[in-house]
């Protein structure tokens, strides 16, 4: 398989001019909202090994429930936005970019690999840093295998199934 | 105000929260919620070698989502240093399974006996920790996302793409939840 056939390497979680990256107030707005995530992940319970233990074991609701809430929250607020046709405080048009199909392979394979570490480690990405921050500083290694593992990824890419 | 906050969030409270970070970021600078690119513009940012895949200016892709991802660090610290620590109360037969397994520390948000660092030296610390964060990196990197990227923005646009992935992360879920931690936990 050459590159050519891989999908475009997309500037992921971004679109749009970047005219205000430089401005130190942005970087303020997102640490702000990160700091509430990382306490809502922790109060919510879903950074929990417990919690994730409990969910693959079908023997409670709560996770359902808050993954369930979120997508249901999530989408009725991106459906509004476009309705509505906000504008993002920093000036741009807000145009969430679309994902490519293509084969599938990618998300099926990608998708079962991480879920396989989800239930091994109890965390995804974002919990993996909250427990650091939560004083369980093993997730340190973790994060470092998470990195080794996204490299790993990237080296083996033109040679995986997308 | 500790009493509702050091208490256990309902997931009516939890999860619709957590769905707002997407049109918060949206509002905010157009932003797409999704925590695992993060890991890609890590290693571009340190290692990227000689790989296409980490060979794109991260500070303009991703700059804000590591600012993003330091807080979510630091919110982690600030909630588990207020209010008064708990238990994780999961319910009595997930208790009764994993006590089978070996697990016997409920204190905590993870079980002391698998994440310490010590433990990494023991088979079933080293999967868990070193083998699982591995699989997490590699797995989001392939899929193109994680539980935020793929199961909440994905799913809150309708994404069939993120539908596959979520499917995946549930049969790999369950496949090291039935088939891999029951041998691994008990020190087979």
């Amino acid at each position: 398989m050459t590159t050519t056939s891989l999908p475009a390497i997309e500037a992921s979680g971004t679109s749009g001019s970047e005219h205000h990256q430089g401005h130190p107030g942005f970087f303020l707005v997102y640490l702000l909202l990160g700091i509430a995530f990382g306490i809502v992940l922790t109060r919510s319970e879903v950074v929990s090994w417990f919690r994730v233990q409990e969910m693959f074991h079908f023997q409670s609701f709560r996770m359902y429930g808050i993954i369930g809430s979120a997508i249901a929250t999530a989408a009725a607020s991106v459906a509004l936005i476009k309705v509505a046709k906000l504008r993002a405080i920093s000036g741009e048009t807000i145009a969430i970019p679309r994902k490519q199909l293509g084969s599938g392979v990618r998300y099926a394979a990608g998708g079962t690999i991480f879920g396989l570490g989800w239930a091994l480690t109890g965390a995804c990405p974002g919990p993996l840093f909250a427990l650091i921050g939560n004083g369980v500083s093993v997730m340190i290694a973790a994060v470092l295998s998470a990195l080794a593992g996204t490299w790993v990824y990237g080296w083996l890419r033109p040679r995986l199934p997308h | 105000m500790t009493d509702w906050f050091s208490g256990e969030w309902p997931w009516y409270v939890a999860g619709p929260l957590i769905g707002l970070f997407v049109p918060a970021l949206l509002i905010t600078g157009n932003k797409v919620f999704g925590i695992s690119s993060n890991l890609r513009h890590l290693c571009s940012a340190i290692i990227p070698g000689r790989v296409e895949f980490f060979r794109y200016d991260w500070r303009k892709a991703g700059l804000w989502n590591l600012v993003f991802l330091g807080g979510v660090l630091i919110g982690g610290f600030l909630a588990s240093h207020v209010g008064t620590a708990h238990d994780i109360a999961i319910s009595g037969e997930t208790k009764i399974a994993l006590s089978r397994l070996g697990i016997h520390d409920f204190s905590g948000v993870a079980p002391r006996e698998l994440f310490n660092w010590s433990a990494l030296l023991t088979l079933r610390g080293f999967v868990s920790v070193v083998v699982g964060g591995f699989l997490v990196g590699f797995g989001t990197a392939y899929a193109g996302g994680c539980t935020s990227g793929h199961a909440i923005s994905g799913l809150a646009s309708f994404e069939l793409p993120s539908l596959i992935a979520v499917f995946g992360f549930f049969a790999g879920g369950l496949t090291a939840t039935y088939l891999i931690l029951p041998f691994l936990l008990r020190g087979i």
